[in-house]
């Protein structure tokens, strides 16, 4: 009996998801503001008709009295949070503060199913990093000056990647984090967004040869100390963003086309002069030959997400914990694997999602500085997502990144605030910017 | 308010970096999708993937059948909920279907997927759920003919060996057998006994596919088709005179009990299986071709089969010493076949040259034979030219009417074949080889037998195919 409600409650969350995600992309062809505030009121319905479903078959599933505690506080966090935000920023992006609430949801319902005290730690510090950078769109706001200090962002985000790859903790061969004060945290999830200020202060000042040659220094600087500490996806995200950036910044083709072609380049150094990056290459290219070992991870992957099926296996009906990391790096496998691949293609949906709305911002920004922060957090973003999407399904080599928001893991929840929080920012600055044009004509007529 | 002028070059780019990454985003969508709906389907399908026994929780594991539909391995349950897997056959089929406890090999390796999957129809599904009762799980129809598995079974005889027997035209596996065997429904019993050291009689090995020989004489396929490639247009020009001894000036060959087969041309010394004559014209082969043309034929590499098998091996090249190039000519020296692949070569002669992919699972059926997925036969690739394979099969036929191979001669239909005595250490008897097709015009299926330690490939291996060959035709 119970098997039948949890197979129903399956195609049920498949289809509030398919339905956010329909909602998401319908929202950008309307014009009008009500009809898209409306849409949020769905959007906002629908999670937590989500979150709701996917907690009773977990406490069905466990009889865990937890799981009860912990959906009402995230219920409380997911409430107060949407309220504080119209409270604090009427003016704010609705529909990037429902989607924030739509990865956390996930995140929590997948956790909570692979680890409850994980989830209960990830809550504190989702809770945390959510209110607590709430501030930073007031600070993008009304402090003006954070474009003129380009070289404490440089110079403070390298001096901290330096330290991490000199007395980083070790894990699975790579220095990621340094512990203070009892928590280790990962500098390059935030040095991320302190390399997206720097590059775009750099180039908001000036654009010539001399600019682009010390700007290109520091940011081979930043990649080379992230290849030498083997944090090779951080490595990729900031190259591709610092590229990227750069080409927007000077629409020359060249620079675009000799930044890929020296991106091709450094790889094949990369494959030729380490050992790690060879056994990920060949990992993925035949997992199959060396299931015991080195290909494990991603044939488990693969397994989960085949076996899962476009309609998934039903929470706590599959075998996510089979795969290594699976909470981290593969958390896409488990969500495949459980809820299914036209779930899983929603989740992927809702990020491009994301990205194209920063484009959007990034395109309306006017100053420059502005216009490359978004473009350059859009790019992270969209990166990191295809780099752990891609490396979990095998479609380009796994680089142990995260899934931004949903993953376990406290560094990259809270950078990831950040970066979303910028955004939300500047959408609010340019949004000002137009009410205050408009009272401005409307003085001179 | 000082600001600074729109920059739509700027715009541009965004613009122009935004296509590039939701094009990639495309295709790594258009990638997941193909992975869920297709390669999925056949990766989940392994042994290391523990998620298939989940599946064992809510489905009967369904049968394995027979091509006519008898049963080879079935699901009983008894009276307190148990299941107990089922071999009515016992150690007939052993290797064929294998075991699924402890351990899965053979097909109940291969189809567990779609023995655990059930398409019952789905209100009957809804109800079995409802009452908490399991779904029946899906039968796999296999190509096997319990005809032809006893026949080849019994003409055997429990002498240590195997046979193989196969359509050529579509790669259909009709019969496996493997000596000696075990019985699947008391393996659990056996288990110890079968796996201890003292054990030397290898059992649970599937000899058809994962024994590895010396060809012997059914190597010389292989030598023909090289003498054919080198000469197109002459190779009926050659000729040897056999006095039962080769003497290469260094070293000496000779021919099955040193029989002087006298002045012969390449059929009549492929028919007689003259070592001399082969060793003499392997000297004159060019040694790199050699190499290509048994990397073509599959050595060395991986076979286009789902089953369990080792692979055959050829390891001369260019500055191969005399000695090795007369030894390897005649398929003694280092070089190593599997049954199977041997059973391939000849179904690809059988077959004008094309190789069929060789299978076991015809199709799958839900419980109430509802067809649920058919196989198909695939094509792996050309081994040979028509012409090639016409004139090898010729040869083979010659093997059968004047040559080594009279055991398979009947007026009730034409085989061909070629017989090998493969020596493996001196002061032993010889492996046994005969493999063979028929009819000759039209052929309709490979026999490939080897008996371990047994005597002549004429004497010993070629009735054992006889058996095969007449419970075919007589039906």
């Amino acid at each position: 009996m119970i098997n039948v409600i949890i197979e129903v409650s399956k195609y049920v969350m498949i289809l509030l998801m398919a339905f956010y995600t329909f909602w998401n992309f319908s929202y950008f062809r309307l014009q009008e503001e009500e009809r898209q505030k409306k849409i949020c009121r769905y959007q906002n319905v629908d999670m937590f008709l989500l979150h709701l479903l996917g907690f009773l078959i977990l406490y069905w599933k466990t009889g865990d009295d937890r799981m009860v505690m912990l959906y009402l506080a995230q219920l409380i966090l997911f409430t107060a949070f949407i309220g504080l935000n119209r409270l604090f920023y009427p003016g704010g992006s609705r529909i990037l503060v429902n989607n924030i609430c739509m990865f956390l949801c996930i995140g929590f319902l997948v956790l909570s199913r692979l680890s409850l005290e994980k989830a209960i730690r990830q809550f504190v510090i989702v809770a945390a990093a959510a209110f607590t950078t709430l501030l930073v769109p007031l600070l993008i706001n009304h402090v003006w000056q954070l474009v003129l200090i380009p070289w404490f962002y440089g110079i403070a985000g390298l001096l901290l990647l330096i330290m991490v790859w000199l007395v980083g903790n070790n894990s699975f061969g790579a220095q990621l984090s340094i512990t203070v004060a009892g928590i280790a945290f990962q500098p390059s999830e935030f040095v991320k967004i302190s390399f997206v200020f720097f590059v775009a202060a750099m180039f908001y000042r000036s654009r010539g040869w001399k600019s682009i040659t010390a700007v290109t220094a520091m940011a081979a600087a930043h990649v080379i100390v992230l290849v030498l500490s083997r944090d090779l996806g951080s490595a990729l995200i900031y190259f591709i963003t610092y590229i990227a950036m750069l080409f927007v910044a000077t629409s020359d083709v060249v620079l675009l086309l000799g930044g890929i072609l020296s991106g091709c380049g450094a790889s094949a150094a990369a494959y030729l002069l380490f050992s790690h990056v060879r056994t990920r290459v060949l990992a993925w290219m035949d997992p199959w030959s060396d299931i015991d070992n080195r290909g494990y991870q991603i044939t488990q992957s693969l397994f989960a997400i085949g076996t899962g099926g476009w309609f998934g296996m039903g929470l706590y009906q599959g075998m996510p914990y089979k795969i290594p990391v699976v909470e981290k790096d593969f958390i896409f496998a488990a969500i495949s694997e459980e809820l299914g691949g036209i779930f899983a293609v929603c989740l992927i949906l809702i990020c491009a999602g994301c990205f194209l709305q920063f484009m959007m911002i990034a395109s309306r920004m006017e100053a420059l500085f502005y216009k490359l922060v978004a473009f350059g957090l859009g790019i992270e973003y969209m990166v990191q997502v295809f780099l752990t999407v891609g490396g979990v399904i095998r479609f380009i080599p796994s680089t142990g990144v995260t899934l931004p928001l949903i993953s376990y893991g406290g560094s990259s929840v809270l950078s990831t605030f950040l970066l979303f929080e910028v955004i939300q920012g500047l959408y609010i600055l340019k949004r000002n910017d137009e009410e205050n044009e408009v009272e401005y004509d409307e003085e001179r007529l | 308010m000082n600001r600074e002028k729109p920059n739509p070059k700027a715009n541009k780019s965004v613009l122009a970096v935004t296509y590039m990454l939701l094009a990639v985003f495309v295709c790594m969508i258009g990638y997941f999708g193909y992975f869920v709906q297709i390669e999925g389907k056949t990766v989940i399908n392994n042994s290391y993937n523990a998620r298939l026994d989940l599946f064992a929780e809510r489905v009967i594991r369904g049968e394995i059948q027979s091509r006519d539909g008898q049963m080879l391995a079935g699901t009983e349950t008894v009276d307190d909920g148990t299941e107990i897997r089922v071999y009515p056959f016992g150690s007939l089929f052993a290797h064929a279907v294998g075991y699924s406890n402890p351990g899965k090999t053979g097909l109940e390796a291969l189809a567990s997927f779609y023995l655990l999957s059930s398409h019952e129809n789905a209100a009957l599904q809804l109800i079995h759920e409802l009452s908490g009762r399991k779904n029946v799980g899906d039968n796999v129809v296999t190509t096997l003919d319990v005809d032809l598995q006893k026949a080849a079974s019994d003409a055997l005889g429990g002498r240590t060996g195997a046979v193989i027997v196969m359509e050529p035209d579509t790669g259909k596996i009709l019969a496996m057998v493997s000596e000696p065997g075990f019985d699947p429904n008391t393996l659990s019993e056996d288990w110890n006994f079968l796996i201890s050291g003292d054990n030397t009689d290898a059992q649970l090995l599937n000899r058809a596919a994962q024994g590895v020989y010396p060809p012997g004489s059914v190597f010389k396929i292989v030598t023909l088709l090289e003498y054919l490639r080198e000469h197109p247009d002459d190779w009926r020009d050659y000729s040897f005179d056999c006095g039962g001894i080769y003497d290469s000036g260094t070293y000496t060959i000779s021919c099955y009990h040193s029989t002087a087969h006298g002045h012969q041309n390449i059929g009549e010394a492929f028919a007689k299986s003259c070592n001399g004559a082969f060793a003499s014209l392997g000297l004159t082969l060019d040694q790199d071709a050699m190499r290509e043309l048994t990397a073509q034929l599959l050595f060395n590499a991986e076979l286009p089969v789902s089953m369990e098998y080792s692979r055959s091996s050829y390891a001369m090249g260019s500055g191969a010493d005399e000695w090795e190039i007369l030894q390897t000519s005649i398929g003694q020296g280092s070089t190593q076949m599997t049954p199977m692949h041997v059973a391939m070569i000849t179904a690809a002669v059988a077959n004008g040259g094309l190789l069929m992919k060789p299978y076991l699972i015809d199709h799958v059926e839900s419980a109430a034979g509802d067809e649920v997925k058919k196989f198909t036969p695939e094509a792996y690739g050309t081994l040979m030219t028509a012409r090639e394979a016409e004139i090898i099969g010729t040869a083979m036929r010659m093997v059968v009417t004047e040559g080594t191979a009279s055991a398979v001669d009947t007026e009730a239909y034409e085989a061909a074949g070629k017989t090998g005595s493969a020596e493996f250490e001196t002061g032993k008897e010889t492996h046994a080889w005969f493999t063979g097709y028929a009819p000759l015009d039209n052929p309709q299926i490979v026999v490939t037998v080897i008996v371990e330690e047994s005597g002549s490939g004429g004497a010993v291996a070629a009735p054992i195919a006889r058996a095969v060959f007449d419970t075919y035709f007589s039906r």
